[in-house]
Parts: structure tokens; sequence; C-alpha cells
């Protein structure tokens, strides 16, 4: 199977988040827990779907991510623009305010 | 221009009320998201792919300079500090939180305006002629009987589940500039032989997947029977509309399958119903929804003007601008006046809250408080002296709103694409801020004359890919942004569908491709020819020849 992590839009204000490791939603790709079997996802779509049912997420869905040293990057390029912004208004998403590593 | 009576103002704030409380129990829980999706439709709010997205209405493109402050705050207030107006006379924001929903839902009625059937399968915002009320070849002002149908389409009970959505769109003069052969419904008014006034109402046009040129169900309806031969047309597609299916539940495909005559026919039986009920529409309620249209207190002029004149000759960029930009008005010594949405380089239908404040502050000075909003996303000033052209012209620069480019090449009209939009299978606005780039240069698109290239980015045509003479489609291949060119599209009354003139280009190629067919046609063009004439006349096979290398 393909690396994937499971993403959402906020309930609050609809921007993009991933599931990370501790559970939590991050606005970062690379936070994203990844899971490497079908199992894996399976499970973290189920602590996402709880998240849905406590009105924290909207949406979840897993999407497919591939691994470069230590960083994470969508494979469809509809991903790369949710986790980026848009492409046309680079600053207007939330990823101007992304903190330097 | 019209004024919310009490119905309006009370049906419009109970909405809000009513907003308010669903938002709440969305936070707290007490509605999950399957529950809430169609009510916040209802009230105009998507979910993107970034942000919730709200959508405005304007009905029929017109706004005060106040609706437009009030817009303008509410970008600034809530919003980026932008806004983007649509193909279908609305404007859209593109990053509210939802708990601030229902406060910008009343900060909108606080003047006149709401959300309401912006979304969802009922009948939409009507538009109509943005020139209205202005246009030297109008036969009345087609918003009185966009207001008409607002009314009666407001809330409709009957039509608030129809089996997809509905739009209507009203021209009354012998130019259509309201795309009335795309529409759902389009209504034409018109004079018999004897000069009385009626419409030619047309069905099933509409672009999307499935695009199709409405058809004429009637020639002549008197006037007084608007409301109740829509309500039957309503009735009938209401009934026999596909249900099973989304890409099949327009109007345009019942239309199709059953056959315009037999739709006809199917009308006029139920009209029989409809037609001596209180639909029925008499002259004194016409007037009296005219009474809001009144001309607005024009002065007394020469046509001709000493100042434009002299402007004209002291000024060739203000030259420019007039030559592309200004088009003639009923009233002597009056213009109508264009502001471009397009600037070089720029996002088609964008507009900072900066620029609406400007614009606002313009008309109200200019153009008797009056704004309108085009489908070509672009901004008319419908009513501005002569004498005050030039004194227009050298306020819109500051703003960076004075782009002479209307109606050619780099007048793109672009959909928001997968930038912003849930729905769409690739970028369209970076295609179009490319193109503009390409174009930039004015005396060569001037030399290449009127030209719409419209995009989309996806098969919905919101960028009303179909109806352009160049239409470009984003499509995804194979995981990449592909796209797909259609020749020959037109919006007017010989209104017509573009061709798909062979395989789908890359992001990096489309460009050229588009520079290729330009090139073609001032080859192939003979004198007088504008784009569509010369494709009409040579056909597709050259462009061929040149895209794909095939002899």
């Amino acid at each position: 199977m393909t690396l994937q992590i499971v993403t959402a839009n906020l309930l609050s204000d609809g921007h993009v988040v991933y599931l990370d490791g501790d559970g939590a939603w991050s606005n970062w790709i690379e936070s994203g827990k990844t899971a490497k079997t079908e199992a894996a996802a399976k499970k973290l779509m189920g602590a996402a779907e709880l998240d849905v049912v406590d009105g924290v997420i909207v949406d979840p869905y897993l999407i497919e991510v591939a691994r470069t040293g230590d960083a994470i990057s969508a494979v469809e390029y509809r991903e790369h623009l949710r986790a980026n912004g848009p492409s046309i208004h680079p600053h207007f998403g939330y990823q101007a305010e992304r903190p330097e590593k | 221009m019209y004024r919310y009576d009490e119905f309006d103002r009370t049906l419009v704030e109970e909405r809000v009320l009513q907003f308010r409380g669903q938002v709440a129990r969305r936070l707290s829980g007490e509605l999950n998201e399957d529950e809430f999706r169609p009510l916040r439709l209802m009230n105009g709010l998507y979910a993107q792919l970034h942000a919730y997205m709200l959508r405005v209405a304007i009905p029929y493109g017109t706004l005060s300079s106040r609706q437009m402050r009030a817009l303008a705050a509410i970008s600034r207030k809530y919003d980026k500090g932008y806004g983007h107006f649509t193909t279908r006379q609305n404007i859209q924001f593109n990053w509210p939180d939802l708990e601030d929903v229902p406060e910008i839902l009343h900060d909108l009625a606080e003047v006149e305006m709401h959300a309401i059937q912006t979304s969802g399968n009922c009948i939409r915002n009507i538009t109509a002629d943005p020139y209205a009320g202005a246009a030297i070849d109008e036969i009345a002002d087609s918003r009185v009987y966009a207001e008409i149908l607002r009314q009666w389409s407001t809330l409709h009970p009957e039509f608030s589940f129809l089996p997809r959505k509905f739009k209507f769109a009203v021209s009354a003069s012998e130019t259509d500039r309201a795309i009335v052969r795309f529409h759902d419904v389009g209504v034409i008014l018109k004079r018999n032989a004897a000069g009385e006034e009626g419409f030619e109402v047309l069905v099933g046009g509409g672009q999307g997947r499935t695009p199709m040129v409405a058809v004429t169900i009637r020639d002549f309806l008197p006037k007084e029977h608007l409301l109740s031969y829509v309500e039957a047309v309503l009735r009938v597609y209401n009934e026999l509309g596909r249900r099973d299916n989304m890409n099949k539940a327009r109007i345009k495909i019942l239309v199709h399958q059953i056959g315009a005559e037999k739709f006809a026919a199917l009308t006029e039986d139920e009209w029989q119903y409809t037609r001596e009920s209180e639909l029925h529409l008499p002259d004194s309620e016409i007037k009296r929804i005219r009474g809001y249209f009144a001309p607005p207190a024009y002065q007394d002029l020469p046509d001709a003007s000493d100042a434009l004149e002299n402007a004209l000759e002291a000024s060739g960029a203000f030259a420019r601008w007039h030559r592309s930009n200004v088009a003639e008005h009923r009233q002597s010594g009056y213009a109508i006046a264009s502001i471009s949405l397009k600037p070089i380089g720029g996002i088609p239908g964008d507009a900072s809250a900066a620029q609406m404040d400007g614009i606002a502050a313009i008309a109200q000075e200019l153009s008797f408080d009056e704004i309108r909003v085009t489908h070509e996303q672009n901004i008319v000033l419908a009513h501005v002296r002569k004498d005050d052209l030039f004194d227009l012209w050298s306020r819109l620069g500051p703003l960076e709103l004075a782009t002479p480019n209307l109606s050619l090449i780099t007048d793109v009209i672009c959909c928001p694409g997968m930038d912003y939009c849930g729905l769409a299978t690739a970028r369209s606005v970076p295609i179009s801020q490319q193109i503009s780039e390409r174009f930039s240069d004015l005396d060569r698109q001037h030399n290449i004359g009127a030209l719409d290239l419209n995009i989309s980015g996806c098969i919905n045509a919101c960028g009303h890919h179909h109806a352009g003479h160049i239409g470009i489609l984003g499509v995804n291949k194979r995981g990449e942004e592909f796209y797909q060119v259609t020749l020959g599209g037109h919006q007017g009354y010989d209104a017509s569908i573009g061709k798909i003139i062979g395989p789908a280009f890359s992001s990096g190629d489309i460009v050229d491709a588009v520079e290729d067919i330009v090139m073609i046609y001032l080859d192939q063009r003979q004198d007088g020819e504008q784009f569509l004439d010369t494709y009409r006349r040579v056909g597709s096979l050259p462009f061929k020849e040149k895209l794909y290398d095939v002899a």
C-alpha cells in the first residue's frame, strides 16, 4: 500500500488540517501521521470519525503522500494546493504564517 | 433602484435569525454536517478547498454605492480584504469563519442584500443586461422584469427542491448582453407588429457537462402572462425533470429528450391552470416596479462634449481606454463606462476592498449612485456624463482599475478553478494570468480585435468556456493539469457552442497553443473580420494543422 495520511477541514473556519501522531489536528502536512497498511489507515480514519462526531472537523479522508527524507508531501496536485494554499494568493492561506522550522 | 418593501425586509431579517440559530446548533453539536449542509447551502455558504465561501446575490447585477461599500466593509471585517465577482453577477467571499456568517448576513440585510438562493436546487439569482436602462438598443429596462421574476421566485415553496439548480436571464435589447441562450430559461422582451411588448421565451440552455443552446418555445408572450407562463414551465420541469441522476437533472436534458415541441405543448397544458391565477401580471404592477427603475435625473446636454473631445486629443492613454471601455448611452450627452476587473496578469473578477470603496465613491459622484456587475466579471457605471469621462478615468488609474481591455483577448472570463473550488479538476486563474501577460501589448490586442477567451477549471463550466470564441477547460489527465481547447463558441442571440479542437495541452503548452490559434486567425482573416467570423468561414482545419502538425 502507498503511504497515507488523514486530512479534513476544521468545522470552525474550514481550514485544511491533518491528523498527527498525538491524535490532534495540525495545519501542516508534514505533521500527518502516516499509515503504511490498510489496518493502520483504517485506525486513523476511525480516530478522525470520532472528531467528526465531536464537531471538530468535517469530511475526513485519506490521501496519498510521498516521503523524501523527513519531509512529507502530497502526491495529487489538488492535495498539494490544499496543503500550500491557493497558488494565486499565497499570502492568504494560513500557510503564509508557517513557522520557521 | 429597487428598494426593499416590508415583505423583502421581513423575510431577509427572518432568514438571518433562522440561520443564526442553525449555526449555533451546528457549533454546539446539535446538528451534524449532513443535517447542516443543506441549511448552509440555502444561505449561500459553501465548503471549499481551504475555507468556507459565502456567495452573495446581486440581483440583476445592480448595486448602490452604499451596498458596494458594505461589501468592502464585510471583506475587511470578516474576510481578507477582497471579493470575487462571478459570472452569475454575484460576489464571493473566500475566507469567512462559520461563526461570523450570521453577522455577515446581518450586515448584508442592513443594506438590503442577502445570500438566499445562491446555492441549492432552486431558482438562482436572476440576471439581466448590465447596460439595462442605459443601452441605446433596448426596448425597456430588463431589470423591471428581472425584479418581478425575483419577487415571484424568492422562497417559492413549490420550487425550493427542484431536480437541479435553475437559472433565469432577462434581456430587452437588440443585442444580447445577458447570454439568455445559455440559461435554463431566457426571456427576451420584444415588440410585435402591432407595437405591443411581449416576451420570447427560451428554455433548455446551459453550459456544464452537456452544453446546449436554449430553444424558443414561445415567440411572443404578452407581458401580463410572464409569471403564469414561467410557473407552468417550472411545473413541467419539476414534475418530469430527472431526479435519479444529477448529471441529467437540468431542464436542458428534459427538453432535449422529449423535444422542444413536446415541452412547449406540456407547458401550454399546464398554463391553463396558472394563466388566470394570482400570477396574472397587470400593467399596474409592472408600472409600480418600473417606478423603482425610473431613469435618473439626467441633465439636458448636447450629445457632443467639448471636454471629452479635448481630453481624447490630449491624452493617448485616455483615448485608448475610451476606445474599448466606453459604450453609447440612450441619453444625449451621457455614456456607459466599463471598469475592467482584468488587469494584465491579475485575477479576473477580483476586487480589493479599496477598489470597491473607490468604485462606490466614483459611482456616487459620477453615475447617479449606481453600479452594475457583469457576467463577464467587470463593473459598469451606466450613466456617466461625457463631460466627466476623463475625470472618471483619471480616478480609476490610482485604483488600478483603468485597464483598457474590454472585450479584448485579455478580458478573460475565468472561474476560480482549483485554487479555491472544491469541484475543480485543474487551476484556471494561473492560465488566464499567463495569457493576459502574453498578450499584454495593447496595440496587438486591438489588432486581434474582439475576442472572448473563457476558461473553466472543470466541466461545470462556471468560466463559460463553451461560449468562448476560444474556450479552455482544465482537466486532470493522469494526475496532471491539462487544458482542452474549444473554438467557435459564442454568447449572443445567435449563440453557438465551441467545438473541441483536439487533444488537450499541458499547462506548459497551453499559452503557446492560444498564441498559435491567434496567429492562424490573423493569417487567415479577411478585411473587417473578427475572430469568430474567420473561424466560422474557414472552420477548424487550419487551426488543427498548426496545433497538431497534421496536414
